[in-house]
């Protein structure tokens, strides 16, 4: 039996309408907004693209060596990453992870502060609670499709999807962190006089901070995982490797891609995790 | 001069407060406005003032509102109503600016479960109110290395407080409180959660910090022991209320109501009665200067004593036997000085009736209290401390003093 034609909204019309209206009169912002991402994206995958290779390995290396504690932890993520370069996606892997690295600094630089406010403000958790799991919930690709209406083709709204899709971890695990700190260390920190910045500063950001390395972590391997799918929209990289590859149906060239992500997958999961979990700084 | 002076202190805890002060006021107990209002009486209609230099516990049961009490005055909880004058100046009318300068200024506060800041190291945690003040860095670790060093944990500054012993982690919390230098201190059940020998060790130490550092100390305890180690002066509360303001003996000597005789009953009396409280005051003596054994033998007989004390110049010097005295006389001699026996026991009035049993028991005379300056003030025979036990809450011995 047929839907009748007569009940049927057109929501499909009022959608781009109101898009419409939102270009015609923010338009001019979100260009602004657009190429201050896109300048930003390109100092840091200049950056990525112009560190010689074996300073990176060793880098890493060392990086996970001290956080993991282990010598053979630092030598088994250079030794990935090293891997990574023989499969010959040496440059593809860096442009995937300088779109990683910008997602992740503006995620955090987003969701710190908000997930600050959520806790300082019962009322403002009340609202974004229900709107963060609403964002977890919905499929990922969702995010692109306002992404491409706000900023077209490219490396921006691919950009822009990644942080909608990764940030609300960090917001939630800031908020929970800070929520969890003793009443009682904040009270003491009350009696001696702290002001809310002090009380934010020297007491309940310090206690959070393992808490908001977890959200630190997730959101990083949330912006992985969106890297992949933002790369319908253009932004070069494995993600756009596999894509290729699948299109082409070259099962070879997407098996590498693939293995590359996950590989990538591993070093930050493991580098961030111990982060993470780690004791006092 | 009154450091901290209250009046008509309320707080109730629930969404319209104002609702409730007037079933308060009329006589409605804390039970029944929680079952019918669904608001937590705190503390209702307290007054009491804290003398400068002096230590008030404040004391009840759980439940009876004395932490509430406390943080009203530096407001770490907002009262409903009332007055909290500190200096003579009202803490509630305090804008949120002053009252944080306020805090570092006068108030150090010391809390039950230690409250230390898990992620600061013991000097750390120490300098954090200096911090808040923004004292620079040199100096605040020297205020802190000096109160560390007061409470005897020199040496521990680069630990973590979860590397301490609980006492020890109280002790940085004290330290911490004293390197403000603020003039007082609050203490909610400062002592409470550490077990009993190290207790009393910190009583005691607290006691001989104040005698050096002189704060003004509201202390609050459940413990009516600690209490009356503690407090020159104590509040015991009941649901909300005062029931009796006063001295560890006016309190127990004296209980105000039922509910108080019940507090008391289980401390042992002895520790409590001092020896100003069971001397015999008005105890005839004889004068160094102008009484001879023929004086003397003539006091004695007119008291009815067989021996009496001897002062020179307001200031205690012996004692003299009647006995001794008559062979005086007979010898024809005109001064006490051969028959004055020197070695006697002399006590402070705080003496508590517990340590003077075994000088009693010793003693072959009676026991001299004296101040200070060793002017006589009274004498304990041993007849005496043993009525003041036996009557429990009501002491002997001292009817005279009013008109002595
Ligand atoms: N934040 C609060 N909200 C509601 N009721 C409270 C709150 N804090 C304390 N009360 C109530 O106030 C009364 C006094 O509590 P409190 O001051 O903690 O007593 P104490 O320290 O003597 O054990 C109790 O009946 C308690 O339930
Ligand atoms: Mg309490």
């Amino acid at each position: 039996m047929k839907f009748p034609e007569n009940i049927q909204i057109p929501l499909d019309k009022w959608t781009d309408q109101a898009m419409d209206w939102v270009l015609m009169s923010f338009g001019g912002f979100f260009d602004a907004l657009g190429s201050a991402i896109l300048k930003f994206m390109l100092v840091v995958e200049k950056f990525f693209l112009w560190v010689p290779w074996p300073v990176l390995i060793i880098a890493v290396g060392l990086l996970a060596w001290r956080v993991m504690g282990k010598w053979w932890s630092g030598l088994m993520m250079a030794g990935m990453l090293f891997f990574m370069g023989m499969l010959g996606n040496w440059e593809m892997a860096m442009r995937t992870l300088s779109l990683v690295t910008s997602a992740v600094i503006i995620s955090l630089a987003i969701g710190i502060p908000l997930g600050i406010l959520m806790a300082s403000s019962d009322m403002f958790e009340k609202i974004l609670k229900p709107l963060l799991d609403g964002m977890q919930t919905m499929p990922s690709f969702v995010y692109l499709i306002p992404a491409l209406m706000l900023f077209g083709l490219g490396k921006v709204p691919a950009l822009f999807a990644t942080i909608v899709y990764a940030v609300p971890p960090v917001i939630r695990l800031t908020n929970v962190g800070i929520r969890e700190v003793s009443p009682s260390v904040v009270e003491a920190a009350h009696a001696f006089g702290s002001s809310y910045w002090q009380i934010l500063f020297k007491v309940q950001l310090p206690l959070a901070r393992p808490t908001i390395m977890v959200g630190v972590n997730q959101t990083t391997m949330m912006a992985l995982a969106m890297v992949v799918i933002a790369s319908m929209i253009g932004a070069k990289g494995l993600g756009f490797e596999v894509l290729l590859a699948i299109n082409r149906i070259e099962i070879g060239r997407g098996f590498e891609a693939g293995l590359c992500i996950v590989l990538m997958a591993i070093i930050i999961d493991r580098i961030t995790y111990a982060m993470a979990s780690g004791k006092r700084a | 001069m009154k450091k901290i002076d209250i009046h008509n202190l309320y707080k109730i805890f629930g969404p319209h407060p104002e609702k409730v002060m007037p079933l308060l006021s009329k006589g409605m107990s804390k039970d029944a406005i929680m079952e019918k209002t669904r608001h937590g009486v705190g503390v209702a209609d307290v007054s009491f003032d804290v003398e400068e230099g002096e230590i008030l516990v404040v004391m009840g049961l759980s439940g009876s509102g004395k932490s509430t009490l406390v943080r009203c005055i530096n407001r770490l909880i907002e009262p409903t109503s009332g007055k909290v004058l500190v200096n003579g100046e009202n803490v509630l009318k305090l804008s949120d600016t002053e009252l944080r300068h306020f805090r570092q200024k006068h108030f150090g506060m010391v809390f039950q479960n230690f409250a230390l800041f898990p992620h600061r190291t013991v000097l750390k945690n120490v300098e954090y109110g200096l911090e808040v003040q923004k004292v620079d860095s040199a100096k605040r670790s020297d205020l802190s290395m000096q109160a560390l060093e007061q409470v005897g944990l020199k040496g521990w500054e680069d630990s973590y407080p979860d590397q301490l012993s609980g006492g020890m982690q109280q002790r940085v919390g004290l330290a911490r409180a004293l390197a403000l230098d603020a003039d007082i201190m609050l203490m909610d059940e400062a002592f409470s959660a550490l077990d009993p020998l190290i207790r009393r060790d910190m009583q005691d130490e607290l006691l001989e910090l104040q005698d050096k550092v002189q704060k003004t100390i509201v202390f609050i305890s459940h413990d009516l022991d600690e209490a009356i180690k503690l407090g020159d002066r104590i509040v015991l509360m009941k649901d909300g209320m005062i029931v009796q303001v006063g001295t560890a003996e006016e309190i127990l000597t004296n209980p105000a109501n039922d509910y108080v005789a019940k507090f008391v009953e289980d401390v042992d009396m002895s520790k409590v009665i001092t020896a100003e409280t069971i001397m015999k005051k008005s105890e005839t003596i004889a004068y160094y200067k102008t009484d001879g054994p023929k004086a003397a033998l003539r006091k004695m007989k007119k008291a009815s004593i067989s021996k009496i004390f001897v002062s020179k110049e307001r200031k205690l010097v012996g004692i003299v036997k009647a006995a001794d005295a008559a062979d005086a006389a007979k010898r024809g001699e005109k001064t006490l000085e051969h028959i004055l026996i020197t070695d006697i026991q002399r006590v402070s009035p705080d003496t508590p009736a517990a340590d003077l049993f075994p000088l009693l028991a010793t003693s072959e005379h009676p026991i001299a209290v004296v101040n200070d300056s060793n002017n006589l003030q009274g004498v304990i025979i041993k007849g005496l401390i043993l009525a003041a036990l036996a009557e429990g809450t009501q002491s002997n011995g001292n009817e005279n003093d009013k008109a002595a």
